[in-house]
């Protein structure tokens, strides 16, 4: 069978898969629609924050782009998981204790004050689109490219479906689904991963295999005897040196920079609403503790991964192109072609494909290949050889992919909308079934939105991703931290450090991204930090301005410390902790 | 199940503060010292085909923090039991 016909019978059997759990799962109370009736097992809700934090992103283009920028990359790896080792111990555990559905009300609760629920419910929806733009598009691209349908076309089924199971089933079937797509998807990145690992090395584990010498066979696949029994890194770095890039395994960032970017993307993966609501899913403090623990290493799976496909795909890539006759050229070189993904240009008229550093339209560079960082995933079984279902796999994994964080990120939205906004300010007074239908109906028109956004993509969806995590990073992460260790943070503090930190952040990325990109280099940075990395120093803005500001205003009243005092155990209270005080 | 004793919590508080400060320190240590600061000096010593500081960048790091986030489990449920403060 075709790779077309696979691909079309694994994302059917997929969306038929999560149709059923969906309707199996629907949601009948506002407990169920936001956070389960907290009854979710932790391995599932381990499951579950993996496909939702999983993204488009981490799934398609992580592994190239790292693969372009070699150890530099690495603070991807890092930032993107260091994130959940803080949710483990500073979060997971007390917001699970105190039980409420959305991190605005937490916010507004913790610091008795509707206006720091309405800025964090704004924040929320803020980063839940920013975020959500994102993968919208991604599923059009994935059905486009795999499926030859166009990518409108791709963009409103992947509507539908998300439309279907979230406003149907609310966080119940978005959970129970998620967990499937997390199989799928996770299957769909380890398959090729293994195949590509065992060809080179002969190792079947490709985190081991990275790390590995080449095997005869791996030699001949790479169509240079020379590299049997060098280390496959070795050999990666002799390639990079020879065609005039540096070392694969050194780094050209400043250091400070990519300390404060991986900084910025831990403290930020903490702050991110659609992942801390997670944790508000199972029955226990200790389940959240350990759900934390399963998200962590089921993430954990891809990402040690993900470093290995980028040196399996560079090596494979440049080995198998590089002065290599176009007419020669490898099949998957033409097929993905058509694509866009990879080019050639015969600059000095020789018929052989030349790669240098520098872009392929540029006159002046060698490079005469146009490589799309995306190529590395989409194209690695078929660089590989490997079967037609394989290959057919990843459309289905790329698509699990992006709709299992977009549902996640919806729920924020509706629930920010329905719960915070109606509900908890501007209709106290009405029922459950009453929000119920408000939040189907958010989750509806945020759907829509979210699909529009993938019709018609702002062009500065790469430049707020950043953002994102800035915002996350400034803003949530130092109030919830402070408002769970410190009884005496209080209002005015937090006011004033979010407002800080948001502000402090906007400027610097709008700046650099917007008003002058045109001195957006490490000469210009303050302190050679990057946008990506400033939300650091925005949270440490906040922490300083809420200790300040707090040390001057009253203390929180006496029954907020004591609420503070009961998330710090499991179990209810019978005396309050602070009545020694 | 609840809780009475004020004092007895107040333990229980922390020691969970003292885990998760020595649990952080590793977690430091591991990605921002060794995967970043002195990842250059750590790169001169290989693992296998690895050197040593990028192996902390691209690997080692996140297989520590599967490890600390487990370790954190498994003392927490036994500071729960210490103080009877256990759910279920």
């Amino acid at each position: 069978m075709s790779i077309l016909t696979w691909t079309w019978i694994l994302t059917g059997l997929s969306f038929a898969l999560y149709i059923y759990i969906a309707y199996a799962s629907r949601a009948k109370s506002t407990g169920d629609f936001y956070a389960a009736e907290q009854s979710v097992p932790p391995i599932m809700n381990g499951m579950a924050t993996g496909a939702d934090w999983m993204s488009a992103a981490s799934f398609i283009s992580m592994a190239g782009l790292i693969s372009f920028m070699g150890r530099d990359g690495s603070f991807y790896l890092m930032g993107w998981t260091g994130g959940y080792v803080l949710l483990a111990m500073l979060f997971g555990p007390y917001l699970r204790k105190y039980g409420k559905f959305t991190i605005p009300q937490f916010m507004g609760d913790r610091y008795y004050s509707n206006s720091i629920r309405v800025l964090s419910l704004l924040c929320a929806i803020f980063v839940s689109f920013t975020y959500v733009a994102g993968q919208m598009r991604g599923v059009g691209v994935v059905f486009s490219r795999f499926m030859g349908v166009s990518i409108n076309m791709g963009v409103i089924i992947g509507m539908a479906l998300v439309f279907f199971y979230a406003t149907l089933g609310g966080m119940k079937g978005i959970t129970y689904t998620q967990v499937a797509q997390y199989v799928v998807l996770i299957c769909a990145y380890m398959v090729p991963a293994v195949f590509i690992s065992m060809q080179l090395t002969g190792n079947p584990i490709p985190q081991l295999g990275m790390g590995s010498a080449i095997t005869a066979e791996g030699a001949m696949k790479l169509n240079d005897v020379t590299t049997q029994g060098k280390y496959l890194l070795d050999v990666l770095n002799n390639i990079q040196t020879d065609l005039g890039f540096s070392q694969y395994t050194n780094g050209a960032r400043p250091r400070i920079d990519v300390w404060f970017i991986t900084m910025s993307l831990m403290i930020g993966t903490a702050g991110l609403p659609h992942i801390l609501i997670r944790f508000f899913t199972v029955p226990k403090m200790r389940d959240a503790r350990s759900s934390a623990g399963y998200a962590l290493l089921f993430i954990a799976i891809l990402y040690t991964t993900a470093p290995a496909i980028a040196v399996f795909a560079r090596t494979n890539f440049i080995k198998s192109v590089h002065n290599v006759k176009y007419e020669d050229a490898p099949s998957w070189f033409k097929n993905w072609e058509k694509t866009g993904l990879v080019g050639w240009k015969d600059k000095n008229g020789d018929g052989i494909m030349q790669i240098a550093k520098g872009k392929e339209t540029d006159p002046k560079s060698a490079n005469e290949v146009k490589i799309d960082r995306d190529i590395m995933v989409l194209a690695n079984p078929e660089i590989a050889k490997l079967p037609n279902w394989v290959v057919g796999l990843i459309g289905a994994g790329g698509l699990a992919a992006a709709l299992s964080t977009a549902a996640g990120l919806l729920l924020v939205i509706s629930a920010a909308v329905s719960h915070d906004l109606m509900k908890g300010i501007l209709k106290p007074n009405m029922s459950d079934k009453e929000e119920l239908i408000w939040a189907r109906v958010g989750a509806g028109v945020a759907v829509c939105i979210a699909g529009l956004f993938g019709i018609y993509p702002p062009g500065f969806v790469a430049q707020v991703v950043a953002f994102a995590f800035g915002l996350a990073a400034a803003s949530f992460f130092p109030c919830i931290l402070m408002g769970i260790f410190n009884k005496k943070a209080n209002k005015e503090g937090a006011l004033v450090g979010m407002f800080v930190g948001i502000a402090f952040v906007t400027a610097y990325i709008v700046y650099f991204k917007f008003v002058n990109p045109a001195v957006n280099d490490k000469d210009h940075w303050w302190f050679g930090i990057s946008p990506e990395g400033i939300g650091t120093v925005g949270a440490a803005l906040n922490f300083i301005c809420m200790y300040v500001v707090g040390k001057f205003t009253p203390e929180p009243p006496q029954e907020i410390q004591d609420m503070v005092g009961s998330l710090r155990y499991p179990g209810k209270l019978v005396a309050p902790p602070s009545a020694g005080h | 199940m609840s809780v009475h004793a004020t004092k007895e919590l107040q333990a229980y508080w922390k020691e969970n503060l003292v885990i998760i400060l020595g649990h952080l320190a590793v977690w430091f240590f591991v990605s921002f010292f060794c995967g970043i600061m002195v990842v250059d000096q750590l790169d001169k010593f290989m693992i296998g085909g690895f050197p040593v500081g990028f192996w902390f960048a691209n690997q080692g790091s996140m297989i520590t923090f599967v490890i600390l986030i487990w370790t954190y489990v498994y003392m927490m449920n036994n500071l729960d039991k210490k103080y009877d403060v256990h759910e279920g």
